[in-house]
């Protein structure tokens, strides 16, 4: 892989490569952000966008209190958003925990869903705070499953103490379980390493290591997938694409609620990563509230007037 | 997969209430200018008319002077500063209640982004004001001793590239210190001053304490030799700004002047590369590059300069050129077809002078006036667009290699109004800001305004300042 | 009895003290018609010397601590206060007042270095400031020497009115090109001299005698010089420069004869640095 090319794998290889990264200003980091933020979307691109979204957003189910039922229903809306309208796209995939990914895999297939990829949150998610057997096992069992998808947590720990090595051998060793099974997204947790230098440093550190995709957030600390933490994290793929050739993706998840924020997410990936990214392929957004309010919106769009929650199902 | 194209997304003109044509704005009322001689007042976006503008003459100044000196006289000069104030904060929540009208007029006379209008010119204008209401009655806390006085009758001439915004950092500081005013806006952007001696007259402000004369360049210069001026202020080229102060020698008329500038943005290696991109386009495409501080020298360490340039270049390839009024314009018309013609000329001179010149791939509209945002690699201090003021979208780039000749390069000019400094390291933004022979510097942000912070020149961009405590004392007597 | 030593009255340009290259003095002479001193009668060329000097010693007088400024401040009234007895002679001489009048105003011109000794490192606590803008930026601003400053300085006490004229500019960190008064010099003469003794550096004050018609068009036309302090120059001759003068937006101000902070501000400038707040 022409990426390692970089480094040697190393630890000093690699803190020296990481030192070589500009650092991020925040205040203007902010500022960029915001100012894209003002883009206003309006009729045929704002319907372009809202199917672009739906088709991007891994429908994410993460709660101690899933159910086999809870999944299915997620899995059915996944494959069709709105019963009543079949040209939605179906969603980018569906999220869930890893005991309940060959739950999600069955059902998926057996309404038809077999297009839709499971994606499996592993390594001691969210805390990632486990041995490395402990997460091995867990990435294994979830890929046995049917998951195609692996949605990794980084050890903050290890990072924020300067362990930039472990970081990197243990994404190297969930990369080599995945192997060309299951996509390997790299969880930052973007909330807790805090500084958007410590966003792009993370960010590099992961695709180095192999991460298909860079993901901001569990969804279990706030803040999540802020706008300029997004920002940061699609300057670093565009940057790496330049150094490798590589395109690597870009998953920002928790917190994104409306179609409005959705929209947001991809006036910065066009003007930021380049329109290339802007495919499901390349970029995620990991939700499941906003699916619903793109729903509405979708509606509005169509219908001229604002709808109601009546319309939309509650799974 | 189709492209993520943006659709239009105009504001709408319908809030604009522009009237066929305007009188002149003297002791409270329009009334029409004493010749009857007219001019028009364009949308350089598409060179349509937007209104007929009257042309004050000399009758016309006297008149509007007599009205400043008498409401001076009987009126505000026996206001108390509360009172003032007062009048000054009913001012800032009328520009506030009305900004999406001004918004929306500025942009159509003027050509710059409703983006712009809408989230700088108009909130900024609003703040000027609201910020000089609460110094009307501190004055004497303001270090100019414990009876700040006022000048008496002053005359206001400002520019056609931030004309709302520049009308209130001249008024507001007048009014909170006890002056009244005439003044003169650019003969090619007179529609927010006019829309603004509305706002004056449902503020209720006494008649004669703000007039509005529109003209041309024989109008600014029959009101600042006019004999009962007791202090000029003017913001505007060089070259203008000379002649008025040379035409004040004599009687020593006190005079702020806020002029040109070739502000050189210093990007040094270890700058924040990404934000340190924004911060050039900010810097110089900011407004079509209609700036006096415009960031228009960038000086690049030599080491970063192709991997920099790429990254400004894939940047300004972004950039979207095109209809003010749409809420996605990033870059709008440049004002005037005078103004794209001196564009032109110091381009070409540019290209003669052998730089390379890229522009950014953008849709020039057939109507109005308008310059692709353009840079210009391998310049030298020698090449004219690295000395004079082009005052259009059009950046020079020039490399470095050690701190010490950066600063020699950015101070190599006459004129000394801005400079940017990128760098992570403090002791490094420190030293620069030192010596950088300048009056307003941005470290690691470019082209930021507030009222609480001084603005001005050194050396030929001006004299005084505008804005914060300092501003005050340009017009207060005897202040330094 | 033996003969008075008599001083030649020279220019003082980048620490030394030459004769005018162009040869020339001219006569002064008191009230009565009475000899007093032929000094030296400088050229635009002296002039043009003279600036240069200033120029050259501006960076590093300005990047010196406001403290040691200061203190040199303090040790030109040192030094002069050991002279107090030739600036008496000379300003009785030269204006013809009484020795308690001139006692009276070398006194107030020592007084005036001290006092402008201890500004130099307060004028920028007073004039400066940090503003508070609405966005999360640090924004100051400071006061910093304006460069190189032409001074006509009002001579009716001619002593007082030269230092009067420096003691700011130097406060602030500016050189100074000074054209003393044409019928009498000679105190600015004899204060170059102790200025060349008191750790001033050579060239941050430069002094010229000479014709003021002859050299102040110069001053004010001179494309070096940033600031221009006309309190020695008639109303009608301070017109004239002051149009010269805009050639390149000089400072130019002219003062009554009393100490104060403005003084100082007059030449120096405004600068202010914004700086983002963030991690």
């Amino acid at each position: 892989m022409s990426a390692l090319n970089l480094i040697d794998g190393s630890e000093t290889s690699l803190r020296r490569f990481l030192q070589t990264l500009p650092g991020v200003d925040q205040i203007g980091a902010q500022e960029r952000a915001a100012m894209l933020g003002t883009r206003s979307i309006k009729t045929t691109s704002k319907k372009w966008a809202i199917d672009m979204a739906i088709s991007m957003i891994d429908l994410t189910t993460l709660e101690g209190a899933d159910t086999a039922g809870k999944v299915r229903s997620l899995c059915s809306k996944a494959l069709r958003p709105d019963p009543q309208d079949a040209s939605i796209p179906h969603v980018g995939a569906v999220c869930v925990y890893n005991d309940m990914v060959g739950i999600a895999r069955k059902h998926l297939d057996s309404i038809g869903g077999q297009s839709i990829p499971v994606a499996a949150v592993a390594t001691a998610f969210p805390s990632g705070r486990a041995s490395r057997k402990v997460k091995l096992q867990d990435t294994k069992d979830a890929i046995s499953l049917g998951a195609t998808e692996i949605d990794m947590v980084i050890d903050r720990g290890a990072f924020l103490s300067g362990q930039l090595g472990e970081v990197f051998d243990e994404i190297r060793a969930i990369k080599e379980i995945c192997s060309d099974k299951a996509h390997l997204k790299v969880i930052l947790e973007t909330g807790e390493l805090v500084t958007l230098d410590n966003v792009r440093k993370a960010s590099y550190l992961a695709m180095l290591a192999g991460a298909d995709f860079i993901k901001t957030s569990t969804g279990k600390v706030t803040p999540a997938a802020t706008a300029p933490v997004v920002l940061v994290m699609l300057e670093a793929v565009r940057d790496f694409f330049e150094l490798s050739q590589i395109r690597i993706g870009v998953k920002p998840a928790g917190g994104i609620r409306t179609t409005k924020d959705a929209i947001k997410q991809l006036v910065l990936v066009k003007e930021i990563a380049g329109a290339e990214w802007l495919n499901p392929e390349l970029f995620r957004i990991g939700a499941s509230a906003l699916l619903n309010d793109l729903l509405m919106q979708r509606m509005k769009l169509s219908t001229g007037r604002y709808s109601s929650a009546n319309y939309v199902t509650v799974d | 997969m189709s492209d993520f194209e943006y659709a239009p997304a105009p504001e709408s003109k319908a809030i604009a209430n522009i009237s066929k044509d305007y009188g002149l704005f003297i002791n409270g009322k329009f009334i029409a200018s004493h010749n009857k001689k007219r001019f028009e007042t364009i949308n350089p976006a598409n060179e349509e008319v937007l209104a007929k503008i009257s042309l004050a003459d000399e009758v016309d100044i006297d008149k509007a002077v007599k009205a400043a000196r008498s409401a001076y006289v009987k009126v505000w000069s026996k206001l108390s500063g509360k009172e003032r104030a007062k009048y000054l904060f009913r001012i800032a929540r009328l520009l506030q209640e009305r900004s999406r009208e001004f918004a929306v007029v500025e942009s159509l006379d003027n050509g710059k982004p409703i983006r712009e209008t809408r989230d700088i010119d108009i909130p900024l204008s609003a703040a000027h004001f609201f910020y000089h209401a609460g110094w009307a009655d501190k004055l004497e806390f303001a270090g100019f001793g414990d009876k700040p006085k006022a000048h008496g009758v002053v005359a206001q001439i400002i520019p056609w590239n931030f004309p709302l915004l520049m009308l209130a950092w001249k008024i507001a500081p007048a009014l909170a210190t006890g002056n009244t005013v005439v003044l003169k806006p650019a003969e090619t952007t007179p529609l927010t001053a006019l829309l603004f001696a509305e706002v004056c007259q449902q503020a209720d402000l006494p008649p004669g304490v703000v007039n509005i004369i529109t003209g041309d360049g024989s109008t600014g210069a029959a009101l600042v030799k006019h004999p009962d001026i007791d202090k000029v202020a003017f913001t505007g080229s060089t070259e203008v700004g000379k002649l008025i102060a040379r035409s004040l020698a004599v009687s020593n008329t006190p005079v702020t002047l806020e002029l040109g500038g070739k502000g050189a943005n210093i990007v040094f290696e270890d700058a924040p590369i990404d934000q340190a991109v924004e911060g050039i386009i900010n810097g110089i495409f900011f407004n079509q590059g209609h700036v006096c501080c415009a960031g228009s020298r960038l000086l690049l360490q030599e080491n970063i300069h192709d991997e920099f340039l790429n990254k400004l270049q894939k940047r300004m390839s972004k950039i979207r050129l095109g209809d003010p009024l749409d809420k996605n314009t990033d870059i709008g018309a440049i004002n005037s077809a005078a103004q794209l013609a001196k564009i032109h000329e110091l381009s070409s001179s540019g290209q003669a002078e052998g730089a390379d010149i890229w522009s950014a791939p953008c849709q020039i509209p057939n109507k109005g006036f308008w310059f692709a945002p353009t840079i210009f690699k391998g310049v030298t201090q020698a090449h004219r667009i690295a000395r004079e003021e082009i005052f259009g979208p059009v950046l020079s780039v020039l490399t470095f290699r050690t701190p010490q000749e950066a600063i020699e390069k950015a101070n190599n000019t006459p004129f000394g109004l801005s400079a940017g400094v990128w760098t992570d390291k403090g002791s490094r933004i420190l030293w620069a800001g030192n010596h950088l022979k300048a009056g307003v510097i941005w470290a690691n942000t470019f082209n930021k305004f507030d009222p609480a912070s001084p603005f001005g020149g050194y050396k030929e961009s001006g004299w005084g300042r505008e804005g914060g405590r300092h501003g005050l004392g340009a017009y207060l007597k005897g202040a330094k | 009895m033996s003969l008075d030593i008599k001083k030649t009255y020279k220019l003082f340009i980048a620490g030394a003290f030459p004769r005018s290259e162009s040869g020339r003095s001219y006569e002064i002479r008191d009230k009565k018609g009475n000899f007093i001193a032929n000094p030296a009668q400088a050229s635009r060329k002296d002039l043009r010397d003279a600036v240069l000097a200033a120029k050259n010693a501006h960076s590093s007088w300005a990047s010196a601590t406001a403290y040691n400024r200061g203190q040199i401040l303090y040790r030109i009234a040192e030094i002069m206060e050991g002279r107090s007895e030739q600036f008496v002679a000379e300003i009785m001489a030269m204006e013809s007042v009484s020795s308690k009048q001139a006692q009276l105003q070398v006194r107030q011109a020592i007084d005036t270095w001290v006092w402008y000794a201890g500004w130099s490192d307060k004028i920028s606590t007073i004039a400066g400031s940090t503003n508070p803008v609405a966005g999360s930026f640090f924004n100051f601003t400071v006061a910093e020497p304006l460069g190189v400053v032409g001074i006509v300085a009002e001579e009716k006490s001619s002593l007082l009115g030269v230092v009067l004229g420096l003691a700011p500019v130097l406060a602030a960190g500016n050189c100074a090109v000074l054209i003393a008064s044409q019928k009498r010099p000679l105190s600015a003469i004899t204060l170059a001299e102790c200025l060349a003794t008191s750790d001033v550096p050579a060239g941050v004050v430069n002094i010229l005698t000479g014709l003021s018609d002859e050299l102040t068009p110069h001053l004010a036309s001179h494309m070096e010089i940033d600031g221009l302090d006309l309190s020695g120059v008639d109303g009608k001759s301070a017109a004239a420069l002051r149009i010269s003068s805009v050639d390149n937006l000089k400072r130019v101000h002219s003062f009554s004869a009393e100490k104060s902070p403005e003084r100082i501000l007059s030449f120096m400038e405004y600068k202010t640095l914004w700086h983002p707040i963030g991690v």
